[in-house]
Order: C-alpha cells, then sequence, then structure tokens
C-alpha cells in the first residue's frame, strides 16, 4: 500500500525548513521573560543581579502572605432546606435548550441550586439524546455578564431602570389601540402560541411575524409549490443509502444539525463482518463540516447551484446532465446512477436559498422514491417556519404606519437582517417599541422599553420541533434577575389574568390526561406521539419553469458564498466565550471571522503560491494574514483571508454571527458582520452574490488558528484509513499496516511484551479505556465544548491563542490529503485528540517532582498542587495534549499581579468576563480550578470516574456502563466515543475493540506508549484516499529530504 | 455533685444487674439500644418526655402490643382502627406529626420494645436520672522526654570526657616537654564554633520546617460559635443519631450543618434547658435557655405563641474542619461505602460541649489511614462488597493464602488522583 501523506498546513505540505524548525521546537513561542521596558530578554537591561533582588523580594513577600493567620471561615446552611436537596449531591432536570426556532431537548444537571452542565435527553426520539457545541456552550449563556438585569426605558444611548409595573403601565399607554407587530422566531411551541392567540385578539389588526436570521423561506415557498403544504417535513438520513447533498451543511448548521448527525452516524457505522457503508456525495462552492465528511465531493461556482440541480435532475430523469462539463458533469450523472439504483433508499437535500432550486431537488426525490421513505409528510420539522417576504411586507408597513408598534422577543433584525440600516429607520418609526429579549442586543437598544425575558433554564415552557415531538422545559433556578419570562409579559399585556406558568399546567394536565401524567411528562422532559411515516402527492407543474429560472445562470470570476459557522450559527451565541474559543472545523480559526478562498486565489490575488516552500512559509508561519478589500454589492469590506483546499476556485466564503456591536465583552467587535451582503431577491433572502471585486492591500492582520499549533514531527501513523472497497477486498489491511510498523518490535501479537524493556503492567480491578470511530467523527466540536464545561478549562482569549496558549484538554485535528490545486480531490479527515493516558506514559518519567504518574486503573494522573511548571512533560508528550496555564487565567491566584500581565501584552476582556463572580457560578465545583504556572490535561474525568463507582461501590454492586460516561462521550451527536471498563469483558468498550478488530489501532502505536485511547480506522466510500501517488513533484521531494533526516 | 454522682452509680449498677436478671432479652436490647438511637431517640427520651411522648412504661399504656408495633410502623394504620387511646395520642403534640418507620420489621420493633423495657424497669428502680459519670482517661505513655534527658545527660558527659581528655593530653605533653600552645577559649574554639553552628541550623531547621509543614493546620481548633451548641447534651445525653442532623453524611460529600428547621423539629417543644450546667471551654457558665432564645431569633420562632412571627435567618457557624481547595473529599465514600464511624475522624464528640478538631487532617494522616484500613474484600461466603468482585487478583491471591485481606492503598487509595483532581 502506497504510503498515504496527510497535511495540516501547507508549509507541512511542502515540509518547509521553517517548518521542519518549528516542529523540532516544543514551544513555538521565545520564553516570555521580558524586562519591564517590554524588550526581549537578549536586550533586557534587567541583570542577573535584579533577577536575585526580584527572587528575594518575592520570596520575603511570600513569607510576608503566608505568616498572615488562617482566615475564620464561615459555614451558613440553610434556613429552610428544601426537601430533597442534599448540598454537594447533583439534581437532573429535564428542560430544553431553545435558539431561535431550533428546539434539542436536554437534562440540566444542577448543583446547589445552579445548572452547570447541560447533557442531551436521551428519553427523546427526536434527538436521541444528541447535542451540539452550541447546546453544550448555552449554560454559560444563563451566567453572562451581558444580560439585561431590569426592564429599562431607552432614549438614545441611555438606558433607565424601571420596575416592572412602571414598565407595564407605560407600555400597555403606548399599546392602547394600536396595531401591534410581534416578532419572534420560528415559534413550535403551543403554549407560546394560544399566549400569542390572546395577545393578538387584544390589539385588532394586530400580526404575528415570524422572522428568522437563517431561513428556510425558499424550502417552505417549494413545497408549497410541489406539495400545497407551507412545511418542512422531516428527514431520515438512517434509511438512506445514498444522500447527497447540494450545498446543504446538514451535520453542521442545516435546520436541526443535531438530529441529522445522530441519523447520518447510523448509515457510518461500520460492520466487519457486513462492510457496508452510505455513500454519501456532497455538491458545493466552499468545504462546509458536511462536505468535509463527504466521500465524494464535486465543487461548483455558487451561482451554478442551480444548474447543477437541473443537470442532477435531467440525469436522474434521463434526459442527461446538460449546462454542466468536465468533472463535474461525470460527478453529476455517476451520483444520478447511484442514486437511481439505490431508488427508495435515497435523498437529496438542499441548503439553496433559491425556491426554483428546492423545487428542482424535490423532483429529484420524487424520482428517487425518497418521500415516504426518506422523506416524511408525516411529522413536519416546525424549527423553521419564518417566511421572508412577510418581513419585508413588516418593513414596508412601519414605514407607511400601518403598523405602529413592535415587540420584539428572541430576534435582533437590526444585526442579523440584510437590510439593517432600512428596519432601524421603520423601527423609529413606530409610536412603541419594545424588546422582550435576554440582552440590550443591537434591536433591543434601538426600542423604547425592554422588558428582558428570562434565559430557557430559568422557564417554563414547551416546543415542537418535529410535529408529534414535544419536549418541555422547567425552571432549574430561581431567576437571577429582574427579568419576567416573554410570555407572561404578553399575557399581561393582554390583560390575562393568567400567569403562563397556570396556563402551562393546565394545557399540559388536560391534553395529558392527569396530574400524575403531568408530572410523569415534566420529569422525562417529552412527550411523543407514535411515529408515522407518509409521503405526499408531488405536483410537477413548477418544475419545467423552476428548471429554465434557474439554467444558464453565470456569476463573475469572484462569487460570495455567506454562510454559517458550526460554532457560532446566526450570532445569538456571539457573548459566549466557549463558542468563540472553538476551533472552527475547517480552518481552525478562533475568535473571528474572514474570507475563505481557494489556493487559485491565494496565487492569482494573493502572489501566494502554497506548492512553493517560500510563499507557502510566508503565508502559514506567521499569524498575520493578508487582507484583501472586498467589493459586494458596493459595500466595502476589508477582511483577512483564509487559503483553505477544497474551496472552488473562484468562489469567496464569509460567515455570519461576527460584527456584533452589543452583544457583550466577548462578543464585540469580533470579526465583521456578513448578513450586510445578504440580499433580497424578490421572494426570499438570497445568501451568494454572483459577483465580487476585489482588491489586495497592504496590510495585514492577525488570525489565531491552532491546527498547527502541536506537530507530530511527521509521524502521521496517527490516522488510518482505508476505503470501503480495498476493505472489502482485504479486511487485513489496517493490521497489516500496523504489523509492518510493528515488526521489528515483536510484531502485532508480542509489541506489548517485546516493545520496550519496560514491564507489563498490572492492572487489578478497573482499567478506563476510550474508543474513538474514527467513521462517525463528523469533528462537529461538541465534544471539545463539553469537555471545557466539565473540566472548568479556562477561557484564554485571542490574545492567548495567538500565542500559542490554547487550554482545550480535547481537540480536533483536522488533516487534509490530495492536491490543493485539484479541490475536487481533496479529502478531509478528523481525529479527537485528547490525552492517550499511555501505561508507558512519557510525560511521568521526566516530571522531577512526579506531580504526573499512573494510577492502577490506567489514568494518567495530573496533581496541580504538586507541579512546579517545568513544562518537560509537554515536551516529552508525542501527542502535545499537556497545556500550561502560562498566566492566571481563571483569576485563581492568590496574587492578583498574575492577572496584569504588563510587558507581554494584556488579557483579552473575554478572560476576565470568565472571571466575574457571576459566570464562575458555572464552574463544576468537583473539579480543582487551575492557577498560574501548572499543567494540565484530559483526566478521563476522573470526577466522573470517582462518582460512578462510588456509586456501585454504595450500592455493593459491580461497576456498569451507565456508571461513568466521559463528558465527551455524552456530548457526541455521533456516537463515536465509547468509554468504560476495558477489564471487564461485557463492557461496551471491550465489545467495541473486539468486534471491530480489523480497524483498531492505536495512534503512534511504534512508539509503544501503549495508549488507553485508541482509535477505528475511517474507512472511505471512495474510489481511493487522497494522497501521495495524486500530488507529484516538489512536496514529495521535500518530504523525502525530510525522512531522511529523520532516519 | 458527689451525691448525684452516688446515684448515678447506683442506676449504672442497677441497670447492670437488671440486665444481667433478664439474660434472655440482652441480645435484643442490644440490638434494640441500636436501633432505639438511630430511630426514635432524635424525638423521643424514654425518663420523659420530648418532641414525642416519654417511652416509659409504653407497652402497659397501649391495649394491646398489636396496636402499638401498628403505629410504630406507621401511626396512621394504627389511627385508622379507630382505637380511642391512638387518636388520642395523635393529637399529643399537634405541631409535630410522627415519622413512617414502614422499613422496621416486627422484629426490630420487638427489639426497640424490649430495650425499651430494660430502660423502665431500670428507671423504676431509681426514680430520677441523671446519666452518665466522669469518663476515665488513659494516659498515653510519651517516652520522648526520657530520651530527651537521656541525651543531654550524655552530652554532658562527653563534654566532660573532652575537656578531661583535653587537660591529660596536657598533662602528657608538659610531662614529655612539648611546649603548649596557648589555650584557647571555648568560645574561639573553631571546633566549638562549627559544633554549635551546625547544631543551631539542625534545630533551627528542624523547627522551622515543622512551622512550615504545620501552616494552615488546625488540629485543636475550638472557636467560639454563634450559639453555645452542645454535642454532648444532643448526641450524648440525648442519644440522638449523628445522621438525623448531618444526614448529608451518607449521601454526599458534605456532612453539612443542619439548616434551622431541623433544629426545630425538636425545639419548637423544648423551649428551655433544664439538663446538667453547662460551661465553656474557659469555665464560664453557660445558660442554655438564653442560647435556645439566640435558635429561636434565627427561626423567627416566637416560644410563647408557639408560631413562626419573623423573617428568620440562617445561623452563621464557624467551620471547623477546613481542607484545601484542591481535596476532594467525600463524607459518603467513608460512611458509607467505607463503613468508617464518624468519631473516628471527628473524635468522641459525643463527649464535646464545643466541639474541637480531633484530627491533624493533614495528608500524612488520611494516607496513614488509607494504608491499614481494610476495604470490604467479599468473602468467599458472598459477603462483603460486591464492587470488589473484579479485583481478581487479589482474591486469587486471598485463596492461595498469600494475603489475608485487602487494605485501601491495595486498590489505589494512594494515588494523588483520588483526592486531588
Amino acid at each position: 500500500m502506497a504510503k498515504k501523506k496527510y497535511w495540516q498546513s501547507f508549509t507541512e505540505l511542502n515540509q518547509t525548513e521553517t517548518h521542519q524548525k518549528l516542529a523540532a521546537n516544543e514551544f513555538r513561542e521565545e520564553l516570555p521573560v521580558v524586562s519591564g521596558e517590554g524588550k526581549g530578554i537578549e536586550n533586557a537591561s534587567a541583570s542577573r543581579r535584579d533577577f536575585l533582588k526580584y527572587l528575594g523580594f518575592s520570596t520575603a513577600a511570600a513569607m510576608a502572605a503566608a505568616s498572615c493567620e488562617t482566615p475564620v471561615k464561615k459555614a451558613i446552611p440553610y434556613l429552610n432546606k428544601p426537601q430533597n436537596l442534599v448540598p454537594g449531591v447533583a439534581d437532573y432536570y429535564a428542560t430544553t435548550y431553545v435558539s431561535g426556532g431550533e428546539a434539542i431537548p436536554v437534562v440540566a444537571k444542577v448543583r446547589d441550586g445552579r445548572p452547570i452542565k447541560l447533557e442531551g435527553n436521551t428519553l427523546s426520539t427526536y434527538s436521541k439524546g444528541g447535542t451540539s457545541a452550541r447546546v453544550q456552550a448555552a449554560v454559560l449563556d444563563l451566567y453572562d455578564t451581558a444580560r439585561l438585569r431590569t426592564p429599562v426605558s431607552i432614549s438614545g444611548d441611555a438606558s433607565t431602570a424601571l420596575a416592572i409595573d412602571a414598565a407595564d403601565k407605560a407600555i400597555l399607554e403606548g399599546l392602547k389601540d394600536a396595531k401591534v407587530a410581534l416578532v419572534t422566531p420560528s415559534i413550535s411551541s403551543p403554549t407560546t402560541k394560544l399566549v400569542i392567540a390572546e395577545f393578538l385578539a387584544k390589539y385588532p389588526g394586530s400580526r404575528h411575524v415570524q422572522f428568522d436570521a437563517v431561513s428556510y423561506s425558499s424550502l417552505l415557498l417549494a413545497n408549497e409549490a410541489s406539495f400545497g403544504k407551507k412545511a418542512i417535513p422531516s428527514y431520515h438520513f438512517e434509511n438512506a443509502k445514498v444522500i447527497v447533498s447540494l450545498s446543504a451543511d446538514f451535520l453542521g448548521t442545516w435546520l436541526s444539525p443535531v438530529t441529522f448527525a445522530k441519523q447520518y452516524a447510523a448509515g457510518r457505522k461500520f460492520d466487519q463482518k457486513n462492510p457496508e457503508l452510505s455513500l454519501h456525495v456532497q455538491f458545493e462552492s466552499a468545504l462546509s463540516l458536511t462536505g468535509s465528511n463527504a466521500d465524494k465531493r464535486y465543487t461548483h461556482a455558487p451561482s451554478a447551484e442551480g444548474t447543477v440541480a437541473a443537470a442532477l435532475l435531467g440525469a436522474v430523469s434521463g434526459t442527461g446532465a446538460t449546462g454542466v462539463e468536465g468533472a463535474l458533469k461525470k460527478g453529476i450523472e455517476a451520483t444520478a446512477e447511484a442514486l437511481k439504483a439505490a431508488a427508495g433508499k435515497a435523498l437529496v437535500v438542499s441548503g439553496s436559498t433559491d425556491p426554483n432550486v428546492q423545487i428542482i431537488v424535490n423532483a429529484i426525490n420524487n424520482a428517487v422514491g425518497a418521500y415516504g421513505t426518506t422523506i416524511n409528510w408525516a411529522a413536519p420539522l416546525q424549527v423553521a417556519q419564518g417566511i421572508d417576504s412577510e418581513f419585508e411586507t413588516l418593513v414596508a408597513d412601519l414605514n407607511s404606519g400601518a403598523v405602529n408598534a413592535v415587540v420584539i422577543y428572541g430576534v435582533n433584525p437590526a444585526y442579523e437582517y440584510y437590510n439593517a440600516a432600512g428596519f432601524a429607520a421603520a423601527l423609529k418609526k413606530a409610536k412603541i417599541s419594545v424588546s422582550l429579549s435576554e440582552r440590550l442586543d443591537e434591536t433591543a437598544s434601538l426600542c423604547k422599553y425592554a422588558v428582558p425575558s428570562h434565559h430557557f433554564l430559568e422557564s417554563w415552557g414547551d416546543a415542537e420541533p418535529k410535529a408529534g415531538s414535544y419536549t418541555l422545559m422547567q425552571p432549574t433556578i430561581n431567576p437571577l434577575f429582574k427579568t419576567r419570562q416573554f410570555q407572561d409579559s404578553l399575557l399581561v399585556w393582554a390583560g390575562s389574568a393568567n400567569t403562563y406558568e397556570s396556563l402551562f399546567k393546565s394545557t399540559w394536565t388536560s391534553k395529558l390526561g392527569s396530574a400524575d401524567a403531568y408530572m410523569k411528562a415534566l420529569q422525562d422532559g417529552v412527550v411523543e406521539a407514535p411515529a408515522t411515516v407518509a409521503g405526499a402527492a408531488f405536483n410537477g407543474a413548477g418544475v419545467a419553469a423552476a428548471v429554465s429560472a434557474v439554467s444558464g445562470k453565470k456569476g463573475g470570476k469572484y462569487e460570495l458564498v455567506v454562510y454559517q459557522k458550526v460554532s457560532l450559527g446566526d450570532g445569538k451565541q456571539a457573548n459566549n466565550p466557549w463558542l468563540q474559543e472553538l476551533p472552527d472545523p475547517i480552518t481552525k480559526a478562533t475568535w473571528d471571522n474572514y474570507a475563505i478562498v481557494s489556493p487559485q486565489f491565494g496565487k492569482e490575488v494573493l502572489k501566494i503560491d502554497i506548492a512553493d516552500s517560500r510563499q507557502a512559509d510566508k503565508y502559514e508561519v506567521f499569524m498575520k494574514k493578508p487582507v484583501v478589500k472586498f467589493t459586494i454589492n458596493k459595500k466595502e469590506i476589508e477582511l483577512p483571508v483564509l487559503i483553505v483546499p477544497g474551496v472552488h476556485a473562484g468562489t469567496i466564503a464569509i460567515a455570519v454571527g461576527y460584527g456584533r456591536t452589543k452583544a457583550g465583552k466577548a462578543g464585540n467587535e469580533v470579526g465583521k458582520n456578513a448578513y450586510q451582503f445578504l440580499t433580497y431577491s424578490g421572494s426570499t433572502v438570497s445568501w451568494t452574490v454572483s459577483d465580487v471585486a476585489i482588491a489586495k492591500t497592504e496590510t495585514w492582520y492577525e488570525v489565531a488558528q491552532t491546527q498547527t499549533h502541536s506537530s507530530y514531527e511527521g509521524r502521521h501513523e496517527v490516522i488510518k484509513e482505508v476505503t470501503l472497497k480495498d476493505f472489502k477486498a482485504n479486511p487485513e489491511l489496517i493490521r497489516e499496516e500496523r504489523n509492518a510498523e510493528l515488526k521489528n518490535y515483536g510484531g502485532l501479537d508480542n509489541y506489548e511484551r517485546d516493545g520496550s524493556p519496560y514491564p507489563l503492567h498490572d492492572r487489578p480491578g478497573i482499567k478506563w479505556g476510550m474508543s474513538i470511530d474514527l467513521n462517525s467523527c463528523i469533528g462537529c466540536g461538541a465534544c471539545s465544548v463539553a469537555c471545557t464545561a466539565e473540566n472548568n478549562i479556562p477561557v484564554v482569549g485571542k490574545s492567548e491563542v495567538l500565542r500559542f496558549h490554547e487550554m482545550h484538554w480535547m481537540r480536533i485535528d483536522r488533516y487534509f490529503s490530495g492536491n490543493p490545486y485539484d479541490a475536487d480531490s481533496v479529502q478531509t479527515i478528523y481525529q479527537p485528540m485528547l490525552c492517550q493516558h499511555c501505561d508507558n506514559a512519557p510525560c511521568e518519567n521526566v516530571c522531577p517532582v512526579a506531580a504526573t504518574n499512573h494510577s492502577s486503573e490506567g489514568i494518567n494522573q495530573m496533581t496541580y498542587n504538586r507541579c512546579i511548571g517545568t513544562r518537560y512533560c509537554a515536551n516529552n508528550c508525542p501527542y502535545k495534549v499537556r497545556r500550561f496555564n502560562w498566566l492566571d487565567y481563571t483569576g485563581a491566584d492568590s496574587f492578583k499581579d498574575n492577572q496584569l500581565t504588563e510587558g507581554v501584552g494584556k488579557l483579552d476582556p473575554a478572560v476576565f468576563q470568565m472571571n466575574d463572580d457571576l459566570t464562575r457560578m458555572v464552574l463544576n465545583p468537583d473539579v480543582t480550578v487551575r492557577s498560574r504556572g501548572v499543567i494540565e490535561k484530559c483526566s478521563f474525568c476522573v470526577q466522573r470516574t470517582q462518582e460512578g463507582k462510588l456509586k456501585a461501590k454504595k450500592e455493593g454492586r459491580v461497576l456498569e456502563d451507565t456508571d461513568v460516561k466521559s463528558a465527551c462521550q455524552q456530548a457526541c451527536p455521533t456516537d463515536a466515543i465509547v468509554f468504560g471498563n476495558a477489564n471487564n469483558p461485557e463492557s461496551e468498550i471491550s465489545k467495541v475493540r473486539k468486534s471491530n478488530s480489523q480497524r483498531y489501532f492505536a495512534a503512534l502505536e511504534q512508539i509503544h506508549v501503549l495508549p488507553s485511547v485508541t482509535y477505528l480506522a475511517k474507512v472511505r466510500n471512495a474510489e481511493h484516499i487522497a494522497g501521495h501517488a495524486e500530488h507529484e513533484g516538489g512536496a514529495e521531494h521535500a518530504e523525502a529530504k525530510h525522512e531522511e533526516k529523520h532516519a | 455533685m458527689s451525691e448525684l454522682r452516688t446515684i448515678a452509680q447506683r442506676i449504672a449498677l442497677s441497670v447492670i444487674l437488671l440486665s444481667f436478671l433478664s439474660f434472655a432479652n440482652e441480645a435484643a436490647a442490644q440490638d434494640g439500644k441500636a436501633l432505639f438511637k438511630a430511630n426514635c431517640a432524635a424525638c423521643h427520651n424514654i425518663a420523659k418526655d420530648a418532641t414525642g411522648p416519654a417511652l416509659k412504661d409504653v407497652e402497659s399504656r397501649w391495649p394491646s402490643k398489636q396496636l402499638l408495633v401498628t403505629w410504630i410502623k406507621n401511626w396512621n394504620k394504627a389511627v385508622a382502627t379507630g382505637d380511642a387511646y391512638a387518636v388520642k395520642i395523635k393529637e399529643w403534640n399537634p405541631g409535630v406529626a410522627m415519622s413512617v418507620f414502614e422499613n422496621l420489621s416486627d422484629k426490630d420493633v420487638d427489639a426497640i420494645l424490649a430495650y425499651i423495657k430494660t430502660e423502665t424497669d431500670a428507671l423504676n428502680a431509681a426514680p430520677t436520672t441523671v446519666p452518665g459519670g466522669p469518663g476515665g482517661k488513659t494516659e498515653e505513655s510519651d517516652n520522648s522526654l526520657l530520651y530527651g534527658v537521656l541525651t543531654l545527660i550524655l552530652a554532658v558527659v562527653s563534654l566532660i570526657m573532652l575537656q578531661v581528655n583535653a587537660n591529660l593530653r596536657k598533662l602528657a605533653d608538659d610531662k614529655d616537654g612539648v611546649p603548649a600552645a596557648e589555650p584557647i577559649p571555648f568560645y574561639r574554639n573553631k571546633s566549638y564554633i562549627t559544633l554549635m553552628t551546625i547544631v543551631l541550623f539542625v534545630i533551627a531547621g528542624y523547627f522551622l520546617s515543622q512551622w512550615a509543614i504545620g501552616m494552615g493546620r488546625q488540629k485543636g481548633y475550638q472557636p467560639d460559635q454563634p450559639i453555645f451548641y452542645s454535642h454532648k447534651v444532643h448526641a450524648g445525653t440525648n442519644q440522638i443519631n449523628c445522621l438525623y442532623c448531618h444526614g448529608g453524611a451518607y449521601e454526599g460529600k458534605h456532612a453539612n450543618i443542619p439548616s434551622v428547621n431541623v433544629c426545630m423539629n425538636c425545639h419548637n417543644n423544648i423551649k428551655e434547658y433544664g439538663g446538667e450546667k453547662l460551661y465553656k471551654e474557659d469555665g464560664t457558665e453557660v445558660n442554655g435557655t438564653e442560647e435556645l432564645k439566640k435558635l429561636f431569633a434565627a427561626a423567627g420562632w416566637d416560644p410563647a405563641q408557639n408560631k413562626y412571627v419573623g423573617q428568620g435567618k440562617p445561623i452563621e457557624w464557624v467551620k471547623i474542619h477546613n481542607l484545601p481547595d484542591h481535596v476532594y473529599f467525600n463524607h459518603s465514600q467513608h460512611t458509607k461505602a467505607g463503613k468508617v464511624q464518624c468519631q473516628t475522624c471527628h473524635g468522641e464528640i459525643n463527649k464535646m460541649d464545643e466541639v474541637y478538631q480531633f484530627s491533624e487532617l493533614s495528608m500524612g494522616w488520611c494516607v496513614n489511614c488509607h494504608r491499614e484500613s481494610k476495604v470490604d474484600f467479599n468473602d468467599e461466603k458472598g459477603g462483603g462488597n460486591k464492587f470488589y468482585s473484579i479485583y481478581e487478583k487479589y482474591h486469587k491471591e486471598i485463596k492461595e493464602k498469600k494475603r489475608d485481606s485487602v487494605t485501601v492503598s491495595d486498590i489505589g487509595g494512594l494515588e494523588c488522583q483520588k483526592c486531588h483532581y
């Protein structure tokens, strides 16, 4: 088998000299010792004598500080302890994550009255316990310092706090005889609909407008044309053998990604006895998370999305793929064949904002028999119901005076609407405007009053994301501020005597038949009707017109795609530092948005040929990226560019969700707002722009990317993948490859014994182990945020990420393979990388103070109170998973000055936001908050293993799989991670390892560190694995040289 | 006092005698005592009324023993029979309903009643009761003083010998005619100075490091509390089970100081203190009734009207047992899984008026206990905690008689991340 070639960066691709130099260095920066004048250490005027002076002073200061008397601590019990609450023991409450129209059933872990972690609700058949990075991070929003704390009246930039009664009085006065527009995101909650109806009845001539920042109008309108229903059916990716996505990022951001990821993973689970996989083909312009997981991927210009859809329809219906040529044509034909062959088990989805394209996709789905099998009309999705034209009409009506009052909840049109300035001007004309949103955001600050609503963790409520699948909400904490749930505000203004809580309770009690059933439902969090599947009669009348409307569209040389990032989505959670610091799956950039461009763009416009070592160095080694001025629809914007392989040559992609101005300390002024580039086509808001003018500037801008921070010095045996075809031909392929690597050290069978002079390890009782299936991992990052939340991992801010100081215990490595200049050839593979808990851990031998050592349960332990910060362990770690607290990111130190880093730059405001007493309420009390100067890393969630063991001991029984789940495992929407006691042959981890023996491998197995974390190789349903064979020339040469050096 | 003591001794003697007489009853009464302490003592006293009525002669008061047993297990059922006495007793203390003890078996109840009977007999033998005599102290033998004196004597002797040696050498030199050097006084003698320096350095170093190690440790810490709460009165005299107030010790990491409403369960009836005189550590007398008034103020309770009148305010107790933030300690791990008695770490708390920190709470102290304590390992008869059945290696060794027990340290109890994470 030919040696595969992977690269994380272009310097690595070319094996440039700088890359090799950097790879050889453990820490990429200079030592941060800086003199008072801010000069480097070589030029510092501070002499050795000064050093001794400082040393003497600090010793004396420490002595003085230590000699203080032990402070008297108080223990204050409750006055009246609530029943069933034991301080120190966590309670769990089922509730629902709601953001915009999205609703995910979750279970909140509440410790001493504070929700500190969200997990997916496994009782739900809708989400099946899946979560996303945004769901995991939502608990932090509860403690956001930027939340509005009281009702306010606003004039200009000033806001005055009001008592709730005074606010009600003024607002009722203002609403008198008004024609009100109630603007909300898509509402699927049945009880909220009752409240809204009651409110609208009170004010005749009023209406409810659903505005979705990311709208699915095109889908709704197309379905109205094809099926007579302005609705979105539910999808069953798990039933599809062939999945074709036309620019739909259904694993990352499209419609209901958490549920789709679960379904998708079902078709990607690999059984070595019966090797079959679903086939996933992606047609797109930029590289999305979904596209990066595709088996086959074809790129096209954004303006050609209609042509591609029409050609696919032609190929499927037998009239031939017209209007396309070359590789794309061949791809479409091959895809059409696959679709036809899998008729009844095929599914096509499209992310297009053009209703005509969606009509064509409906026709394709009809032709391949998707309706009633992979698409279900019996239970429509209700997460997106907003129609773009309705909001457009509202703005016109505000301008004309037909509507003269606005009540806004949960949306932010002054930021999210393509014509934000137009909306702001129209809003001013209303005689009264009230915001019910949680914070004083861009829209709320334009209103006259703001009566903030609760966070969802403080609220009652329900949602019906899919017809028949209800998910309930209950408060998990008393409201932190003087806020009122928006439904209650509406009821008060409707003159109702009811509260929302009583309405909710009575509605559900009567719906379910008894108070007991209601309590049970509240406890479970979900109520579900039996699932049915149905198709719908397809009306093909509009298809021909749609085809002619989309075909022949041509764009300019450079075209724009506006997209959502997996981390931030539409930008509602922009003030969430956990999400801001989560590296984007593709670019691995944090804390920013930027323009993604192709290598061709780099070569032509930026004069950076990434195949040229010197130019690649210039681009990749430094954090500074060239800034380009884009002129889009007559609006100018300067953005740094990131060159990403796999992007169509003429495509530029910019993410929304950034450029907030009133989000809060962490979210303000991060990146630039891309919503301004959306356009209104007459029926829908379009997310592509067919002509973009560009001008290179001389400025550079630092983008904090993390991918190249840790290097394996070219040892790419960390990942293994194989094609389905090759696997079927020889299932022992991976084992043979491993055997070849290990043959000098005893081969596969005797490797553990013969591979090194270390004795075999004694493992009485428990041996913790983790298995990660690279076939299931989609790179979404939910695990990374879950780990951050569970383990009190500090946020370091952009300035520190730029200095390579990010702290994530769980990172997701992204590797490309293929020819960067051929977008269709580029393949992506993700590998979650965390402490491998090696049995022969190299970090343990080098610690001078034994702060890191091994437990009898196989955990590589890190003892913070012993660590003196030599960082030898990090230096010796082959996986680069150890993180050092360079500064006091948590504010945990006794010495305040550890946060004032004069000389090396100040910490970002986001770090101080995380240090606020309010935000600190999110900390997990069972995990130490680390202070400056210690190393930390994945602990295998030791607080959870200890708790699980204790539970089993108290019950006097053997430990079971359900007792212990690591945070990453629980968060994973695709169940890629399995964790448990590997000594028990009946445990899930043992079974997974045994039944997947042909894909089993450990990262860098040949160095005999014997990791406790093992992986299962990725199997790709593609013709070949892109790699060395395709990419000839300079790079190969460089690699050969590189190997020589290391030999 | 001496009079009381004599009475107490007599009671004790008669109790012993009685218990010998009712030999058949003894085993049951022993179980009964434990069960009574765990379940009943929080509210009931045998001799006098408390939250619940005095239990002296309880069996003879009830129409039938069967009904009494029914009442004890679930008083609602007894009331439901319509029996006049049960209905009357229901109204005994309208404020507080008796707990339900469905978990007790008939045998358990019999044991409790047997215990009450024994106690009742003892009380009937001597009408007044004052519990407790002075507890004897066992002097710990400490040899360090002896060693110190010995060392000092040896040091003096060796100094004298050195001096003698020097003098003899000088005499010999004089005799041989070797010219003697000018004698140097000992304070200018370099050997002496070096020796003294080293000795001083070692002593100072020893004390410095002891002081440094002891920093933040508070063994013996006995702060003044906002209310003079006597564990001796509650857990000692009145035999209230520790878990009645500190139930968290069995459930989670914190033992938890009880909330004020737990105190008020009993104290809405017990409004004044009438027991043995209370003294602070410094000898000043404490008026128990006045201390109770502080509790009522905190609870917002008016004892005169027998109802809550004010807002109330939690009591700010001074925390005695403080562990550093980087230590994870879980009470239930020790009490429930490890079956360690509270007194092992907290000392004889039932004899303390004011609680002090009994143990060092240092890491060395923890680790020593982990080295010595045996876990509840399964035996061949199937006893012990099933959790440990997975430790096949140790089971094998036990079978092969290579080891007789498994200590906490054998299952990883000395590893860092058992307590630090």
